[in-house]
Formats: C-alpha cells, sequence, structure tokens
C-alpha cells in the first residue's frame, strides 16, 4: 500500500499521517512526499508507520498544485508495483485523486471513514446520501485508489523505525505543470479565537445578507459563545476567514453548536460532528444537517432567533 | 471563444439508494444541481454580451434535459446531453471518460464544472476529466478572470487563499461563493425550447459500451448498512413556538 503524504511548509498533514498509520495497521505501507523539504520528512513518516518513503523535490512540485503530483504518483506506483493508493481528503489530495484515477483507469472510491481487510479484500466504508446510509464498497482491479474523509484516523504514532527513501524524479506530462501559483495569502486569525469557546453560534447563507450576522451575534453574546460561519458566506465577504468552520476552516467541539441557516454540506460537518450538542435551524425540512442535530427545527432563522435570544437573555437574567 | 459548462441532473427532495440495485434511485423529479447554476452563471458573466458560446453538457438519463433546458433558460446557447442505458451506474472512471468524449468533441477554450454534485457529493469530477483532456485544471474557483489566453483564479484551501493562472484551454471547477445565480425569465424558459439539444448515444460518441456503465467502472457497493446509531436526535416544525421549544431543550441539557 502506498499513502499520499501532503506536507505543507516544513509540516505532514495530521489527516495524511492517521491514513498512513491506519494503513500500517493493515500491512506493509509506504509512503511518498512530494515537494520542497521532503527529504526531511522522511523520518517522520517512519514514526507513523511507512516502511519505505519514496521522495521528490522537483521544481515541478513546490507549488502546492495537484497536476504534477499526479505524474509522481503515477511514477511511484509503477516502480513499486503499489495495487493501493491513499489519501487524506484535502483541496489539494483529492484532485490528485481524481487525477491519478483518470491517468491509470483505476477505480476511486471517495469520502470513505474507514476501510478494513475483509478475507482479504480491501473494503471502504463509505456514509452516502448526508450520511443516512453506510456502504459498503470494494474496487475491480486494480491500483484501487481510496480517499478518506478528514478527520476519519487519529494521527498516532506506531513506533515505526528510520524508513528506507528512494528519491524520484518522473517526466512532467505537459498540461501538469501549466498552472502557476501567482499569489498566496495565508490570512491572519483575527478576533477571539472560536476553538477555545463553549459555545459556538454559526451563520450560513440562510442568514439572508451580511447585516443579518449581528442575528448570531446577538444569540452568541447572550449564550456567552463565539460566532462562526460557513465558507459560501465567508467567500463571499459576509464574515471573516478566522470564523470558518469545516474542511478548509477550523474544527471545533464546542459543547454546544447552533446552526443558523446552513445546510450543513459533509465539508462544514467535518469541523463540528463532534460539538457535544448540535441545533440547527433551517427552512428545509430536507436540508442534511438535520441528519446530525439533536435539535433539529424547521423554520424561518430571522423568525425564531430574535425570540430565541430574548429568551435566553431573560433566563440568564 | 466557447465555454463549456459541465451540468448534472440530480433528484429532488430526499434520495434514496435502490436497496437492489444499490444505486441512487434516480426515478422521481429531478433538478439541475444547485451547485451547477453557479458555473452556468460563471460561463454567462464571462460571455456577457460577446459572440462567445456557452453549451451546456451532461450525462444523464434522458430526463436530464430538464436541467440542460434550465441552463438554456438562464442564458446558455446549446446543449449536449450523453445518455444511453448502458451508461448508467458509471462510476468517476467510467463517468470522466464518457464526459471526456463528448467535451472533446466541443474542444472549448473553458470547461466549467459546480463545485460538488449535491447528490453524490464528490467534488473531485473535473481532475479526472482533466487528465483525460490533457489540460490544466483549478478547483474550488471563489473569483474567476479572464486575461488574454489564460484564466486568473483565486480559490480557498486550508491554508488560505491562492491565486492561480492558467493557459487556456483549461478546466475550472468554481465554488457556490462565486456569484448569485440569475433565475431564467420568462423570456428565456420560452426561448430554451428553440436552442439546439442535442442528444448523443455511446455510438454517436464513439465510445465502446464495456467502456460505460458498471463494465467500464471500477468501483462497487457491496452492501449498504444503517448509520451508527444517534442518541434521541429531535425534529420540530416552528409552530410559532420553536423559540421557546429551543430554550426548553437547551435547559434539560443544562447548556442555557
Ligand atoms: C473542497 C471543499 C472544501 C470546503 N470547505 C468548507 C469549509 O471549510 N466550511 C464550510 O462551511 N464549507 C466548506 N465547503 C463548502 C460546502 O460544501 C458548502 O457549499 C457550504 O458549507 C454551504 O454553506 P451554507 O450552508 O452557508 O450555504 P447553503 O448550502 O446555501 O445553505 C443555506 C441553508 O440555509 C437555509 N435557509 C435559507 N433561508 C433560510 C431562513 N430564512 N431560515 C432558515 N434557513 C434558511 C437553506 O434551506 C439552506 O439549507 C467546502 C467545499 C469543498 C468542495
Ligand atoms: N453526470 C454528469 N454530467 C455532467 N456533469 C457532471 C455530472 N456529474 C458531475 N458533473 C459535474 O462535476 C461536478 C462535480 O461532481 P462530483 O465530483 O460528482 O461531485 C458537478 O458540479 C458537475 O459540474
Amino acid at each position: 500500500m502506498l499513502v499520499f503524504l501532503e506536507s505543507h511548509g516544513k509540516e505532514l498533514q495530521k489527516g495524511s499521517l492517521g491514513v498512513l498509520a491506519k494503513a500500517a495497521s493493515l500491512g506493509d505501507a509506504d509512503a511518498v512526499i512530494a515537494g520542497e523539504g521532503a527529504n526531511a520528512l522522511a523520518a517522520e513518516a517512519g514514526k507513523f508507520g511507512a516502511k519505505k518513503v519514496w521522495i521528490c523535490e522537483d521544481g515541478e512540485v513546490a507549488q502546492p498544485l495537484p497536476q504534477p503530483r499526479v505524474d509522481v504518483l503515477a511514477h511511484v506506483v509503477e516502480e513499486g508495483a503499489y495495487d493501493t493508493v491513499l489519501f487524506a481528503n484535502s483541496v489539494l489530495a483529492a484532485d490528485i485523486a481524481a487525477g491519478l484515477a483518470a491517468r491509470l483507469d483505476a477505480g476511486l472510491n471517495w469520502d470513505l471513514v474507514d476501510v478494513e481487510l475483509k478475507d482479504g479484500e480491501l473494503v471502504g466504508k463509505r456514509p452516502a446520501l448526508q450520511d443516512s446510509v453506510y456502504a459498503d464498497v470494494g474496487w475491480d482491479g486494480t491500483p484501487r485508489l481510496a480517499l478518506f474523509r478528514a478527520g476519519s484516523f487519529d494521527a498516532t504514532a506506531t513506533g515505526g523505525g528510520e524508513p528506507e527513501t528512494t528519491n524520484v524524479s518522473p517526466s512532467y506530462a505537459e498540461h501538469s505543470t501549466a498552472v502557476k501559483l501567482v499569489g498566496q495569502d495565508a490570512e491572519e486569525s483575527s478576533g477571539p479565537s472560536i476553538e477555545d469557546a463553549d459555545v459556538i453560534v454559526a451563520g450560513g447563507r440562510g442568514l439572508g445578507s451580511p447585516d443579518n450576522f449581528t442575528l448570531a451575534e446577538e444569540l452568541a453574546k447572550a449564550l456567552g459563545g463565539a460566532v462562526g460561519a460557513t465558507r459560501a458566506v465567508v467567500d463571499a465577504g459576509w464574515y471573516p476567514y478566522s470564523a470558518q468552520i469545516g474542511q478548509t476552516g477550523k474544527t471545533v467541539s464546542p459543547k454546544l453548536y447552533v446552526a443558523l441557516g446552513i445546510s450543513g454540506a459533509i465539508q462544514h460537518k467535518v469541523g463540528m460532528q463532534s460539538s457535544g450538542t448540535i441545533v440547527a435551524i433551517n427552512k428545509d425540512a430536507n436540508a442534511p444537517i438535520f441528519e446530525f442535530s439533536d435539535l433539529g427545527v424547521v423554520g424561518d432563522v430571522h423568525e425564531i432567533v430574535p425570540k430565541l435570544t430574548e429568551l435566553v437573555r431573560a433566563r440568564r437574567g | 471563444m466557447k465555454i463549456a459548462v459541465c451540468v448534472k441532473h440530480v433528484p429532488e427532495g430526499p434520495s434514496r439508494l435502490d436497496p437492489s440495485s444499490k444505486r441512487l434511485d434516480r426515478s422521481g423529479e429531478g433538478a439541475l444541481n444547485h451547485f451547477d447554476a453557479n458555473a452556468v452563471e460563471e460561463a454567462l458573466r464571462l460571455k456577457g454580451d460577446s459572440d462567445s458560446e456557452v453549451v451546456a453538457v451532461s450525462l444523464g438519463p434522458q430526463k436530464a434535459l430538464d436541467s440542460l433546458r434550465k441552463a438554456l433558460a438562464m442564458g446558455a446557447d446549446r446543449a449536449v446531453l450523453v445518455s444511453d442505458e448502458a451508461a448508467a451506474g458509471s462510476d468517476l472512471v467510467a463517468t470522466s471518460r464518457l464526459l471526456a468524449a463528448a467535451l472533446e468533441k466541443e474542444s472549448a477554450d473553458l470547461v466549467l464544472f459546480g463545485q460538488q454534485a449535491s447528490d453524490a457529493d464528490g467534488a473531485v469530477l473535473w481532475a479526472a476529466v482533466a487528465e483525460r483532456l490533457g489540460r490544466p485544471v483549478v478547483s474550488q474557483a471563489m473569483e474567476l478572470a479572464l486575461d488574454g489566453g489564460s484564466v486568473r483564479v483565486k480559490r480557498q484551501t486550508e491554508f488560505g487563499y491562492d491565486t492561480l493562472e492558467a493557459p487556456l484551454p483549461a478546466v475550472v471547477a468554481v465554488s457556490d461563493a462565486i456569484n448569485e445565480p440569475r433565475y431564467p425569465s420568462l423570456k428565456g424558459i420560452m426561448g430554451a425550447k428553440k436552442k439546439p439539444q442535442d442528444v448523443l448515444s455511446l455510438a454517436e460518441l464513439g465510445v465502446d459500451s464495456g467502456e460505460a456503465g458498471e463494465a467500464g467502472s471500477r468501483t462497487t457497493v457491496l452492501a449498504l448498512g444503517d448509520p451508527p446509531a444517534r442518541a434521541d436526535a429531535r425534529k420540530i416544525e416552528d409552530d410559532g413556538n420553536a423559540a421557546e421549544a429551543i430554550v426548553d431543550f437547551l435547559a434539560e441539557k443544562r447548556l442555557v
């Protein structure tokens, strides 16, 4: 089995180390690291169970872009004769996995939350239809590609030793190196951190306008909590990135999470599903968020939230 | 210039899996995947009042024409539907093969995708299609601009915001934050009927039926089961007293 380890700066991403640890628990697991400073990260991969680490430090993989990494992986899969390649979901990894599937005509099962060996066959666990059904999925032929939902496995060191390393430099397809990164801004978090809050009131597009975020703010104040947001409203400029919860934002686990006008997409869910109690208000009775709320209220946030804030204020005095 | 937009016809309302075929039950009403409305909107915005052509492309059952007509009603110029019994049940590998074949015929300068199919939540198809077309790909675009022979995209990742540039022809998947899709006007809806709508079989596409559907797929669904049980989830309709009900619930849980 081969695991794609995503590196950013001088760090291996926890999600991919979790997938590596899981792979190592099933059998022999090797890893591939592609990017600047990859060599220096190999030892770390060993601690999470990699026997062998394939390393690519070519200029083509200096930027966090998927297509040149498809070339690296296709090369390594062939060199190492791997029958299984595992990825932890991320913006980068999803595009690599799907590109590799097309390149190798290989089956890709995505959004898996677990994988096991049943009678020697690899079987993936895949929640479907807003997680209301859990499917067992398999692969026809090899290599088998699997993309795991963020946070599926804990990154626990397996106590492995120093891995064997091999440097690789594949040839790159012309289209693979055509995209260029021309600007980057890592947004600094500002304001109170939502990661430590006991109560989070999060707002989504259902609030209707940036101004209506005051509804979330007032309720958060009344409950003594912080305000969170979905990517849809952050990217639309309604609320700062530092408040974003989900796959590409923060992962939170407050005692109470109140979702206002949030549909409950998987990418949002992975950032808040371990909250103690989840209350959701959404006017669409079929909204996915109701599948994982402890209390789901089908209704209009504009009607309910002002009253709710009043009642909470009155109660807390 | 020509812009192709990939759109999916998805089941409306609560969806279910057919226990015997283990496939999504597509017998009910369907609608244009709402994430794809953002892609159609972006194509129309890029077109503006130029003479660029916007072609909506879909793979699906005959009924998918309804969703293509919605794209036409919004303002797309032409629709192409790949539809064939033998294509049902196509997984990522097979779907990307068929869509790439249809897009190859169009040779558009820019191919747009939506953020995700609301019934499958893959958010992956574009990368597979781009690989088959041998074109650069950029996903999660929250801002998109054409700049001579290239496209410039701003996108959010786990680490902040990146600006990327890709030479045309390119494939771009847009995020749901990129725009507010327009509603089709009455005139648009009336006009849509007269716009060209081609339905292609696998044979017309030049793809062997063994390359499509389950035969052309590399993944399988082995069994369906229930999700892990969750403690007493409750759902109520607001009858005017929802705020009180929420406070009672919070009090019961000692959260207020
Ligand atoms: C790679 C990737 C990464 C992503 N990362 C993240 C992430 O980190 N965080 C994140 O949140 N998303 C993320 N997303 C986006 C995610 O898939 C959804 O698009 C997003 O979460 C939707 O935000 P929303 O719920 O605010 O908007 P919508 O999906 O538009 O939902 C709005 C909801 O409000 C309801 N509503 C409307 N009006 C009212 C009203 N008056 N009263 C009550 N309810 C109302 C509607 O019924 C609807 O359910 C990511 C997507 C991808 C592909
Ligand atoms: N059957 C289809 N026909 C045309 N486009 C599709 C189809 N399925 C998915 N897409 C496109 O691919 C995007 C991502 O889909 P997915 O990877 O399945 O979540 C969608 O937003 C659509 O733009």
